[in-house]
């Protein structure tokens, strides 16, 4: 098929196309209308169609030549915002795959040499291919946007610093320590010891579940980056199992004060402050 | 050249490290010091790094080399205000100093000092100045 015949012939079929083409949509994607109004899909499918036009009377066939590029914004943003509203890959992937069946219907009425057809099938099915995959990978990445934002949103969350007194901060470790969290929680610590002029730090690993080796040695560079900045740390909230995992382990946690419990470890960290809770008299 | 300045107070040193250390500056630094240490009698050194952004593991030898000497000489050596960053990188480079004493800041420092050295030997050293 020589180039434009395609976007001629979708040109002068552009009515009937898109009306068949939302019937099929209709039917072949399932709860669309649930998601979606029916005015927005049709004008996303002619924003489509308009961009395909466009697109393929330049001859081109590579999708990312610059003929591509509104084509490619369409389906963008039509990948994305389908995939904030809950879309899988497939349904999205199945808007621009229908299209097919609704042009291969209307290229078979139109061209009556089989070879030609043949030929004009083959050069339309690669292309919307092509589109189909771009939007599953638009889709994908768009996904990995949003769960990139929660990861990070999460580790913001997890890692508070408390002050318990003056000078004494407390740094409530939950979840499993990696080593891009251990980073954050490092950096966190030590900038709350700057900020509020501390030099004792208890950090407690109740809502910790597992220490390996890796994890301890994470914590070990927690204190001593405290230690090299003037600050003492104390470590509390070591459950049995983990007493016992890190002495099977050979883990050597050094001169570092440990507690049971993070009350101990308070305790500790006011006697070092030169202070006590006492009973008020009377 | 540049010059880092040695301030003496009462029988303690005070460094005050306020440019990008090079190699060169710090092996001045540490004759420099160690020179002080003997003519003033001095009981305790206290290096302040808060304006240093960067420490290479050579600045982070230097100055456990300093803490060293001084021990020799029978001072104390007190490091103050390191930045987070420069713990961060000191830990991740396997350089935790040891042998140094670290507080958050000069107040700080000095209080580790006195304590360190015991306040009996005060009068003893105010009157030498």
């Amino acid at each position: 098929m020589a180039p434009g015949s395609l976007a001629e012939f979708i040109d002068h079929n552009e009515g009937a196309l898109l009306a068949e083409w939302t019937r099929l949509q209709k039917a072949s994607v399932h709860g669309l209308r649930d998601r979606i109004s029916e005015a927005e899909l049709r004008t996303a499918s002619h924003e489509f169609v308009l961009a395909l036009k466009q697109a393929v009377n330049s001859g081109e066939t590579d999708l990312l030549s610059p003929a591509f590029s509104a084509l490619r914004d369409h389906l963008s943003s039509l990948s994305s915002h389908w995939a904030a509203l809950g879309f899988t890959p497939s349904e999205t992937a199945g808007f621009v795959f229908s299209f097919k069946h609704a042009l291969f219907l209307h290229l078979k009425q139109v061209t009556k040499d089989p070879a030609a057809l043949a030929d004009q099938l083959w050069e339309s099915d690669q292309l919307l291919d092509k589109l189909g995959l771009f939007t599953t990978e638009v889709f994908q990445k768009s996904r990995e946007q949003i769960i990139g934002r929660q990861q990070e949103e999460m580790l913001e969350l997890s890692t508070p610093v408390v002050e318990l007194w003056h000078g004494i901060l407390a740094l409530p470790l939950i979840g499993t320590l990696d080593s891009a969290r251990t980073q954050i929680v490092m950096q966190n610590l030590l900038e709350a010891l700057v900020a509020r002029s501390a030099d004792l730090a208890i950090i407690d690993i109740t809502g910790v579940p597992t220490v390996d080796t890796l994890v301890a040695q994470h914590l070990l560079k927690t204190v001593a980056a405290a230690r090299l900045m003037g600050a003492e740390c104390i470590i509390s909230g070591i459950r049995p199992q983990i007493a016992q995992t890190i002495i099977h382990l050979g883990v050597n946690l050094g001169d570092v004060v440990t507690k049971a419990n993070l009350a101990d470890a308070f305790r500790v960290a006011l006697h070092k402050r030169g202070l006590a809770v006492a009973k008020i008299q009377g | 050249m540049e010059h880092i300045p040695i301030l003496r107070l009462g029988r303690f040193l005070l460094v005050t490290i306020q440019v990008d250390m090079h190699d060169q500056l710090a092996m001045v630094l540490q004759e420099e010091l160690t020179d002080r240490i003997v003519r003033d009698r001095a009981r305790g050194v206290l290096i302040d790094i808060s304006a240093l952004d960067i420490v290479d593991s050579f600045i982070g030898r230097m100055l456990s080399n300093i803490a060293g000497m001084a021990r020799i000489l029978d001072a104390e050596t007190v490091v103050v205000g390191m930045q987070p960053s420069v713990a961060i990188t000191l830990v991740e480079l396997g350089l935790s100093l040891p042998g140094i004493r670290t507080a958050l800041d000069v107040d700080r420092g000095m209080a580790l000092l006195k304590s360190a050295i015991g306040e009996d030997q005060e009068g003893d050293l105010g009157r030498h100045g």
